[in-house]
């Protein structure tokens, strides 16, 4: 089994720069969420010239909506949404420094120019693993947007968060080095 | 004739919509067992892995296995001899989701109108499908549907000229295109006949069969192991990482059609299977 590349939150171009599709990493720092609706509004909220409610520079947004904590639980199960979704608004990000982006499933060929152009990754974890990847998760803000529930941003202290690198910086993509390799020709 | 209060389906519902969430069913644990031992790719092999020690700790812990909570559909099996006392069956049901959501802590994923996008706050209304059997029970079965595989899934009007052929065309390509989004390893249920909304019904149904359980019917049987076959032969593997278990089952159910049609709707499930009956 390959070891794993830790990963500290914020980054530079030469941290994501050295990850290679299928490396698995491990990130302790901080993560923002985001998903569809909070995606409109920070795009929104860039267009109309507004300051956002964290700096993208250097950080990874994680695409997730837990669910509710129990009392005494610092979050519920949060585990990754399916990415393509947010593909219309991730270059904007991008271009600002946002230095990766988690969730799962194919990104588009935009996304994918944009984090080569400006040296940046896309990362998966395992979907569905909801109530295992909470476990590295140590705390939970919530920074804006509350009235989105499960959709409001929050600021995530996490500590070795599993994930596998699906798009590095060269253009490399998992999904399609991966399948090709077990694909039976019919 | 057999009298049925709304507050035992309430207290079902609730039941259920917590169960469902926290506690995966025997046949998806010794299907994914299964793909544990037959996939080829390590990487593979390490995902199924984790969704298995996943699976034990939302038992273990009685808490979701996944954050997607889902579409509370709920399905409705009502015996032509039993009288349902007290509130109407639709609010007893929205109630038990609202109650089920709350009380174990589940996710509120639904919005009040598709393009304002205003969240319900309690997970309903539920997609209620009701059916009259015979008899003096009340089944009622419970799915929690996740949105990144249900929107994956797809419905064609294929030519009777595309026939078998045509069919097993549309279903490998909608999970090709599907690839890593809908979280394989997949449950693939397959509608094919009836009408346009009763294919696609069917193949919602057929996801509800026990996980690898085969049609009654040989020649559907063979369809479905044809499909499973051509689907894993896709390479898409755990999580889209590459590997031979694209698919843990497919599922196909059918019905007649019109002399005109074939229809075929490929409703498709994650690997966080979380199907409940219970019988009233």
């Amino acid at each position: 089994m390959a070891e794993y590349i830790n990963l500290k939150t914020p980054l530079n171009d030469s941290d994501v720069e050295k990850l290679e599709a299928g490396d698995k990493v491990r990130i302790s720092g901080t993560l923002y969420t985001a998903r569809d609706a909070a995606h409109k509004r920070l795009v929104e909220m860039i267009e109309s010239g507004k300051d956002l409610p964290f700096n993208l520079k250097g950080q990874l947004l994680y695409y997730v909506g837990p669910t509710p904590a129990r009392p005494g639980q610092e979050i519920g199960s949060a585990g990754p949404t399916t990415s393509y979704r947010m593909d219309t608004y991730t270059p904007t990000f991008i271009k600002m420094g946002l230095k990766g982006t988690i969730g799962k499933g194919g990104r588009s060929d935009e996304v994918i120019e944009a984090m080569k152009k400006h040296k940046a990754v896309y990362l998966a974890a395992v979907g569905g693993a909801a109530a295992l990847i909470a476990k590295r998760i140590k705390r939970v803000r919530i920074i804006a947007f509350e009235d989105l529930g499960p959709e409001a941003i929050r600021e995530l202290e996490v500590e070795d968060f599993p994930a596998i690198v699906v798009n590095d910086t060269k253009g490399n993509d998992l999904y399609k080095t991966g399948s090709d390799k077990y694909k039976v020709p019919s | 004739m057999r009298q049925i209060n709304t507050e035992e389906i309430i207290d079902t519902v609730e039941k259920i919509c917590i169960d469902a969430n926290y506690n995966l069913g025997d046949d998806l644990i010794a299907s994914l067992q299964n793909a544990l031992n037959n996939e080829e790719s390590p990487l593979g092999k390490e995902v199924i892995a984790q969704i298995l020690e996943n699976a034990e700790i939302g038992r273990n812990k009685q808490v979701p296995v996944c954050q997607d909570t889902g579409f509370a559909v709920v399905f409705v099996e009502i015996g032509q001899e039993v009288i349902i006392e007290g509130q109407s069956l639709q609010e007893a049901i929205n109630e038990g989701v609202r109650r089920g959501y709350k009380n174990g802590y589940l996710r509120k994923s639904i919005v009040k109108s598709p393009l304002d996008r205003v969240n319900t706050g309690d997970n309903t209304p539920a997609a209620i499908h009701t059916d009259i059997v015979p008899g003096d029970k009340l089944k009622i079965t419970f799915i929690a549907k996740g949105g990144g595989c249900e929107n994956m899934s797809r419905t064609a009007m294929l030519t009777p000229a595309q026939g078998r052929d045509g069919v097993i065309d549309f279903v490998v390509n909608t999970v090709k295109d599907a690839g890593a989004n809908p979280c394989p390893p997949i449950i693939v249920g397959v509608g094919l006949g009836g009408t346009f909304e009763y294919a696609t019904l069917l193949s919602k149904k057929a996801i509800l069969r026990p996980v690898g359980s085969q049609n009654n019917d040989s020649n559907t049987a063979n369809l479905e192991a044809d499909l499973l076959d051509g689907i894993n032969k896709l390479g898409i593997g755990p999580q889209g990482f590459g590997g031979k278990v694209t698919a843990l089952a497919v599922h196909v159910e059918t019905y007649p059609c019109h002399i005109a049609s074939l229809p075929v709707a490929v409703n498709i499930e994650c690997h966080s299977h979380r199907p409940k009956t219970i019988v009233i």
